[in-house]
């Protein structure tokens, strides 16, 4: 196991320098300007020069991919110039914003992904299923800043039920009440689609589980149902289940965008559409570089669980 | 009936009802009557009054800063700030002003003339010790100050190159709002985000893309100011900044897109303040290649521009029909009697075919959206309808708002991928400011101005520059005038509208009022009945 995992780590080196490259050039090749981003429209040519030197633009992009990589190497991010402050604090502050939110979500989306698609398998055909079904289909439609804002009308404006946006109340402490009452509807909205995807994976693992052979020596052994369904097929269905909820992982880091957005939950995704919009390149690369590196983690925590959850692959 | 399906429901039911029981108290913290809550379109990228050039910067920096003159409250006039008094030398060249006693910064450093020649210093000479705290986009306001002097510590001189009659009128401008030395030095580059100022409310905290908050100055000289704390949120989606307005959760909101504002105007509850504002939004037409070179067509789609229905109903009502190039909210040099182009298509039509350009092809830029640009792609459209009635076959390019500045700035050119049309906005806070930098012959992209037409006429250069000169306010505003007509008949524009500046207020605010600079000062604002 050690070993498989450095394998794997020493893997994700070329990775993400290739990601890094690639961000490197997106940046550069769009069109648009840094500096007039930063200066606005009535900035002087020479004033866009002056920026283009000090944030080192007028290099040739080898020079500039080289000296940002050696940068990063130790730790320095650089200093966003739309927001005047160091990238590291900016990307940090704004990704456990994001970890917050997408982490509360991927509990929920496995929390009901799971109990729907079990309680679906066990009354096949049955109200739950097809009510499953049906909401499954509903979830996977249902584009998220849609039901973002429809949940924000319903919720927040007419039943005053939750606050409408933000991360934290505007005025007062920051609690954990606080905090998990602006979670609530941002988390729900961006767990529908993960949710509907677990369940329909769940269900039909379990459906397979359960016609296998030692479901059905464990009935014959006489277990009780409950036993048999929790410890013996859900958890052989686990590991069919597992990657899938590391890559919906995945998806919901992508989906944070829009809801972030709708939401105005201080996030990375919403972080990295702004700093797209002002050209703030060292920004963009940070956000992007720290992002990607999870994703890639994410998915590593993801064959792992299943490494540890499946007695067939050597562990 | 297995065992596991209830559990498992059971458990789905548990989670819910922890969630609603969460919900149930979220009302509990509400925000109490003496702090004011404040929605904004953007997270502010700086409060460094010398370093932004953004409207959602200047709302917080009015209430953080003063300068020495400030605009009249709902108007454009200058009145005393932070100099009490003034004169202005015979030649026109030496403003010479008389600070207030007894002003402290927010950090406890006095108010004199050394804090007066600090901030000067930095925006204009390069070797200043606080010019790496730049850079300061709009110091070219100031371009035409040769020297500022601290003459004794209540007294400040301002030397110009040459008379320069918008010099007042851009000391109002944020740009111009007076910074305390110790602090800019001691902070650097991070200032702007620890500003320190003489306004009526301090800075508090800062937290990124949550809120900026300001607490009230108690020493402030002008009285202090009504509410205890004002709190400023980025809100960036429309929607929510409607969303968080209609739940009650913010008690301003400036900046409400056409949509939203008309579900405000006629709701209980809320009121819209709006404010016509010294803005243009015009087309750029290229007057160095394609057909527009000939004044007959540039004439042509001017008449074929149907003003009124853009500002009534693609805009809503946000925005009033454009005659001339300088907005109503310059009182003073407004034209009443200008007659511009009205909506004529049939006039258009004749002036095509006089110039044999029926059926031209023109391509018209268009951004996707950029600061005061209002909504440029419906606005572009409709402008490609209007055009096509008159025989016009207009091909829009769109672009995104940066990439359209780099397009735009460079100017519309001569060559193949040359354009003959481009949108620009432009807000100003002096009627001087739109011609000298954006049709004045010595403003061409190559000499670092922004006439990306290309047009040159000597004699709106010599009107621009009398009118500069010009320490007499009425023949200024003649000579203004002169120009402005001058430009409307010549037609290296096809001006279309001046937008408003519209904030939605919550019932209980009292004493919220937009200025024309598209700010708003919050010292008299307060929620509901006061002592």
């Amino acid at each position: 196991m050690g070993r498989y995992l450095l394998g794997r780590l020493a893997a994700l080196v070329p990775v993400l320098l290739g990601l890094s490259v690639i961000v490197f050039l997106i940046m550069a090749l769009i069109p648009g300007d840094p500096a007039l981003a930063l200066l606005g429209p009535y900035a002087t040519p020479e004033a866009v020069a002056r920026i283009n030197r000090d944030l080192g633009l007028d290099r040739s992009l080898p020079v500039q991919y080289l000296t940002w990589l050696s940068h990063v190497l130790t730790g320095d991010l650089g200093r966003s110039h739309s927001l005047n402050r160091p990238v590291l604090d900016e990307v940090a502050e704004r990704f456990a914003a994001t970890l917050i939110l997408a982490g509360a979500a991927l509990a929920l989306a496995a929390l009901l992904g799971l109990a729907l698609g079990v309680a679906a398998a066990l009354r096949q055909s049955g109200w739950v299923d097809r009510l499953a079904t049906l909401g499954v289909l509903v979830g996977l439609s249902v584009p998220s800043f849609w039901l973002g804002l429809l949940l924000i009308l319903l919720v927040s404006v007419r039943w005053r039920l939750l606050p409408v946006s933000g991360m934290h109340a505007i005025y007062g402490e920051e609690t954990l009440a606080d905090l998990l009452r602006h979670l609530a509807l941002p988390a729900a909205t961006l767990a529908v689609v993960a949710a509907g995807v677990i369940a329909r994976l769940t269900r039909a693992a379990m459906l397979e589980v359960l016609r296998q052979d030692f479901v059905r020596t464990a009935r014959a052994k006489g277990l009780g149902e409950g036993r048999i369904v929790l410890l013996h097929a859900a958890r052989a269905a686990l590991v069919t289940v597992i990657p899938v909820i590391g890559t919906q992982a995945g998806f919901v880091l992508g989906g944070a965008v829009y809801v972030e957005t709708v939401f105005q939950w201080p996030g990375i995704g919403r972080m990295l559409v702004g700093a797209i919009a002002t050209r703030d390149v060292l920004l963009v690369q940070g956000g992007v570089l720290v992002v990607a590196t999870t994703y890639v983690l994410v998915n590593l925590a993801a064959d792992l669980l299943q490494r540890l959850a499946d007695p067939r692959i050597g562990g | 009936m297995s065992p596991a399906c209830p559990a498992l429901v059971g458990l789905v039911l548990a989670a819910l009802a922890a969630a609603a029981g969460v919900a149930g108290r979220a009302r509990a913290a509400e925000v109490p009557d003496d702090v004011l809550v404040v929605g904004q379109s953007a997270e502010p990228a700086s409060l460094d009054p010398g370093v932004t050039t953004a409207t959602n910067d200047a709302r917080i920096l009015v209430n953080l800063y003063d300068g020495l003159v400030r605009t009249k409250p709902g108007s454009l006039e200058i009145e005393p700030a932070l100099a009490e008094s003034w004169s202005l030398s015979e030649d026109g060249r030496r403003y010479t002003f008389r600070l207030r006693a007894g002003v402290r910064f927010h950090d406890g450093s006095p108010l004199d003339a050394r804090a007066v020649t600090f901030t000067f210093g930095r925006l204009l000479e390069p070797a200043h010790p606080a010019a790496a705290t730049g850079p300061f986009p709009l110091a070219f306001l100031f371009r035409a100050v040769e020297r500022v002097e601290a003459l004794d510590p209540r007294t400040v001189r301002f030397t110009l190159r040459q008379p320069f009659a918008p010099f007042l009128a851009n000391l109002a401008t944020p740009t111009g709002l007076i910074v305390p030395p110790g602090a800019v030095m001691a902070r650097g580059k991070d200032f702007g985000r620890n500003p320190v100022g003489t306004g009526p409310f301090r800075f508090e905290a800062w937290q990124s893309s949550r809120k900026v908050t300001l607490a009230r100055n108690p020493g402030y000289w002008g009285g202090p100011a009504a509410s205890r704390l004002v709190i400023f949120r980025p809100l960036a989606d429309p929607n929510t900044r409607a969303t968080e307005m209609l739940a009650g959760d913010v008690d301003v909101v400036a900046e409400m897109p056409p949509d939203a504002l008309a579900l405000f105007r006629h709701r209980a509850g809320f009121s819209v303040a709006e404010a016509v504002g010294p803005h243009l939004w015009y087309l750029i037409l290229n007057m160095r290649a394609g057909p527009l070179r000939d004044r007959r067509v540039r004439e042509a789609v001017n008449w074929a521009i149907d003003r009124r229905a853009l500002a009534e109903h693609v805009l809503q009502g946000t925005a009033v029909p454009a005659r001339g190039i300088i907005a109503p909210a310059f009182a003073g040099t407004y034209d009443p009697d200008l007659a511009g182009y009205g909506h004529d298509p049939a006039r258009a039509r004749a002036l095509l075919r006089e110039a044999g350009a029926e059926g031209a092809r023109l391509t018209l830029l268009v951004a996707e959206g950029g600061s005061g640009m209002l909504d440029p792609v419906a606005m572009g459209t409709a402008i490609q309808a209007d055009l096509a009635r008159v025989g016009l076959d207009v091909r829009l390019v769109t672009y995104e708002w940066n990439a359209y500045l780099a397009r735009v700035n460079r100017g519309l050119g001569e060559d193949a991928d040359m354009a003959d049309m481009a949108e620009m906005a432009w807000m100003t806070n002096d009627p001087d400011q739109l011609p000298s930098l954006a049709l004045a012959s010595d403003a061409l992209p190559g000499k670092g101005g922004f006439n990306a037409g290309g047009y040159a006429n000597p004699d709106l250069d010599r009107l621009l520059d009398e009118a500069r000169r010009s320490t007499d306010p009425a023949r200024r505003r003649d000579l203004d005038r002169a120009a402005e007509r001058l430009v409307v008949a010549d037609a290296p524009f096809a001006v279309v509208v001046h937008g408003k500046q519209a904030a939605v207020v919550r019932e209980a605010v009292r004493g919220f009022a937009l200025d024309p600079t598209f700010t708003a000062r919050l010292a008299g604002v307060r929620k509901r009945e006061g002592p």
